[in-house]
This record gives C-alpha cells, structure tokens and sequence, in this order.
C-alpha cells in the first residue's frame, strides 16, 4: 500500500513540477502581452477537445492540443480585421467552444466521462502515459521558446520596431500560440479547465517582484510554480482537499507573500 | 550624380472605412538625406511612415525600398508594460547584438550614460525619448525613421536631439524619415519637407515650403515667420530633390542669413 501510495504521488509530484517549469516562463508572456483571456479561451475550448477526441478515439489530449491549434489561429486571423478588439474576439471564441463541448459532452452519457475531472483536473490520478506528455510538452515547448525568446521579447516590448527592424516575424506569433496551446493542453491535467490561467499568471505575477530582467522573472516564475506544485501537493494529502485548486490556492498565498516581501525590500 | 532612393513612394494611397487616409502621395527619401513631414493632426504622418517601414501595405500606388537596408525605428510611443522588467542596456540591444562598450558610446551621444543600467519603468519623458533615440541609433542604420522624436523634450533638449540625428547624417551618409511638430527647430535641420494632409500639399527646400500658400494656410502666417529667420541661401532656387547641407539650429536666432557652401 505504501509503495502504491509512494508511486502515484512521486507520478502527481513529477508531473506537477513539469508542468510549472513550462507554465512559468509561458505564463510570463501571458502577463506582458496582457493576455490573461487568451489562456482561458484555451482552456475552455479544451472541453470541446476531449469531446471530439473521445468522440473520434483518440487520446484527449490531442483533441485538445487540436482545438487550441485551431482557436489560436482563428485568433490571428481575426485580430488582421481591426472591427472588433481583441477581448471581444476572445469572448465570442471563448464562450461558443465552451457552449458547444458542453452540448457535445452531454452526447457522451455511455462513455464513461469525468466532468469533473476536466474541469478541476485530478493531479492525483495522473497515469503513466499523462507523465510522457508531460516530458514530451517540456521538451517540445522550451526548446523551440529558447529560440525565439530574443525575437518574441522584441516583439512584445514594440511590435511595430520589431517587425520594422526585421527581429520579428508573424511565424514567432504562430509559433507562440502553439506552445501556449499544447501548455494549456497538458496543465490542465494538474489544474483543470477552470484553474489553467492561474497557474500561467499567478507564479509570474509573484515573480516580478523581484525580478530585474525578462529572463530572471521567467526563471523566478518556474520556480514559484514548483513551489506552488509541491505545497499544493502536500495539501492536498494532509488535508484530503481537491488537488488543482489546492496547487492554486498555494500560488495565490505565494503571491501575496511576494507583494509582503516586495514591499520589505522597498522599505530596506 | 544621382543619388540612391532608399524610400520611393509613387502615387500612394491608403483608404479605411471609405475615407483617404493617404491620397496619391509621392515621398522619396535619398541616401545621406533628411527629410521631415509635417502636418496638422490626423494628416497621415504615421501612416505614411508605417508604408516606408512595411508595416503598412499601400491600397494603392507603388512602394519600392531598396531591399536589405538596415532600418533603425523610433517610435512615437512605445506602450511598454510595467510588468516587462527591462533595463535601459536590455532595451539597447532589443532587435541587436551590441557590447557594453558600444551601448555606453550610443547613450553617450544622447548624453545620457548614467541610465545604462536604469529600469526604463523609471525614466521621465525626455530620458525616454534620448534613450529611444540611442537604441536606433546604436543600429547604425541605412534608414533612421524618427516619429515625433521630441515629445516631452524641452526647447534645448529638442536642438539637441535633432543635431544627433544630424551628426548620424554626416557620419553613416544614412537616410532620415523623420515626422516632426517642432516646426521652428527641425526646419533648421532637415533637407526636404514634405507638407501633409492626406495628400501633399506642398513639398520642396523649407525656406521654400514656409512660403507656400497652403503651407501658410494650415499652419498660419506665425509659422511661416518663424520659419523665414532660420538660416537658409537665397541665392539659389531648390530643384524638389535639390542636396542641401543640413545646417545647425539656432533657437532664437534673427535675421542674419548664413550661406552655406554648396
């Protein structure tokens, strides 16, 4: 029992702590670029995701990878009409994904579908094949960020120079998109639909505080995801409460010691 | 000997919701060339210069830009979030690779060496505007294209920035796009101004655009005076693309004419 008890939670351990190492440097963009919505736009078109890949056999993750692919590129298509702003945009992609994998779950009544589990997600029944997506996403995402890091700091700091002087191309954006779409896809294994976006701008909200240059915040922002993960973790163990909003929960008291700590070091 | 076009706009337009933001403008910025736009608000300052960065596709003229020239970009405002922590150094070598000692010569030249290390969070207006400058500057570019590059600046910080912009000029042979609201300082520093207003109202030498009617009509017969006691040869006529040197600003300068060589 105790071996078993050992397993799944090194499992749940190891697959929060990657998630966090990518969500961290990620979620640094989604708070410079402003882009808070997007995450959840992701995330809740991801419900539509496990339906369509449950609906056509395949794993839920790559139905999820799939329709955030897709939401991310219609998003890029839409922004080149100016009629409407961004986080209207964002709104009306938002909430149909939502409406329309809410319809589709409600088709699944004889597949044996944890709503909950989606939505909240369930650290603590990560399998095997969850942790290889996860170190697959790791090795994926911080590779290819690490390459277009200086092009897409140059792109958030002004896009116009950057375009302009030639540091920046509209492939950086896709590229962008598409590992915010894959890091959604496997966080919300560890946090569930509803809790993604916490873990991408909380850790890198608490990390600004001390944080000097792009680069020292976004390493500042996986560490304090990490410690979000493993305090989440063990509270979830000591005191029985739901993991994902546990993991959650530990961010956001991270956070507010930083905004204490922030403050001590002014005043020093 | 004709000199290279480095920006060469034909016939230029651009149309949003029905209306002609640029109306068949013709704009072209040589080599070694400063040039200036000037208009009232809403002229299509910014949009033209957006067309000469690329940024902006024409609906209808032609646009050609010598490819593979090295731009350098100014901008108006840069609406940087306060949450990006950014030093002034990090911000130097945004879009290129520079070592600390070239990043410390180009503040230098916009005398501002002490910010190197500073979060640019906590610069005020002009130190802003210096260090933006710096940062296009430190690109050594074939075409430096400044926005409004004296907002927030005061009247001796404004001459400043503009003899950097020129002693750039006079050491790279570079090109300047350059928009401007400061018409009595930068008519002193600029060697072809172009009136805007949605179409070009007026373009040629500034001792010969500030008598123009409809130069005179939209910026007032005040502007027009202020712009006659700056220094300026009488005894020559200005072809529209006709060399001028670039001459230095003297605020509060009379009517004392300097006549530079040609």
């Amino acid at each position: 029992m105790e071996t078993l008890l050992d397993s799944f939670a090194a499992r749940a351990l190891l697959a929060g702590l990657g998630v966090a190492l990518v969500t961290g440097p990620l979620g640094c963009f989604v708070v410079w670029r402003r882009m808070a919505y997007f995450g959840d736009t992701l995330s809740h078109a991801g419900l539509l995701g496990v339906a369509l890949g449950l609906a056509l056999g395949v794993d839920p993750a790559v139905g999820i990878i799939a329709t955030g692919l897709v939401i991310a590129l219609l998003l890029i298509a839409l922004q080149h009409q100016r009629r409407l702003p961004a986080d209207t945009l964002l709104g009306i992609l938002s909430h149909s994904a939502l409406a329309l994998g809410l319809i589709a779950v409600s088709f699944m009544e004889q597949v044996r579908f944890d709503l909950m589990g989606y939505l909240f997600g369930d650290i603590l029944a990560v399998a095997n094949d969850d942790l290889l997506w996860i170190a697959g996403a790791c090795l994926a995402v911080l590779p290819t960020l690490a390459f277009i890091w200086r092009r897409l700091i140059a792109l958030t700091v002004d896009q116009d120079v950057a375009l302009a002087e030639g540091a920046g191309h509209i492939s950086v954006r896709i590229a962008f998109m598409v590992l915010m779409a894959l890091t959604v896809a496997v966080a919300m294994k560890i946090v569930g639909i509803l809790l993604v976006t916490a873990l991408l701008i909380i850790p890198a909200a608490a990390a600004r505080r001390f944080a000097t240059s792009p680069e020292g915040m976004a390493a500042g922002a996986a560490l304090i995801g990490m410690a979000a993960v493993a305090g989440g973790i063990a509270a979830s163990f000591a005191w029985d409460t739901p993991s994902g909003p546990s993991v959650v929960t530990a961010a956001a008291l991270l956070f507010a010691l930083s905004l204490a700590a922030g403050g001590a070091l002014r005043r020093a | 000997m004709k000199r290279e076009r480095l920006v060469d706009i034909r016939e230029g337009c651009i149309v949003r919701g029905g209306r002609h933001i640029l109306d068949r403008v013709d704009v072209v910025v040589h080599k070694g060339e400063i040039v200036t736009l000037v208009g009232p608000n809403g002229a299509g300052k910014s949009t033209l210069v957006r067309v000469a960065l690329g940024l902006e596709k024409l609906d209808g003229g032609t646009f050609h830009r010598t490819p593979g020239i090295k731009i350098g970009y100014q901008p108006q405002k840069i609406a940087l979030d306060r949450t990006l922590p950014l030093s002034v150094r990090r911000f130097m070598t945004l879009t290129q690779a520079a070592s600390d000692a070239e990043v410390k010569e180009a503040l230098n030249e916009v005398a501002v060496p002490h910010l190197m290390e500073a979060s640019v969070h906590t610069l005020s207006g002009g130190e802003w505007q210096r260090v933006k400058l710096a940062r296009a500057v430190l690109r050594r570019p074939d075409l430096l294209v400044v926005d409004e590059p004296t907002q927030n600046v005061d009247t001796t910080g404004a001459v400043e920035i503009y003899q950097i912009i020129a002693r750039l000029r006079a050491a790279t042979g570079c090109g300047v796009l350059m928009v401007s609201h400061d018409l009595n300082v930068v008519m002193a520093a600029t060697d072809q101004v172009y009136c805007l207003n949605s179409h070009i109202c007026c373009a040629g030498h500034p001792a010969d655009v500030s008598r123009d009617a409809e130069f005179q009509r939209l910026f007032g017969p005040a502007a027009a005076t202020t712009l006659a006691i700056y220094p300026h040869s009488h005894d020559h006529s200005h072809a529209p693309d006709g060399s001028v040197q670039g001459g230095h600003a003297h605020p509060g300068h009379d009517h004392h004419h300097h006549h530079y060589p040609h």
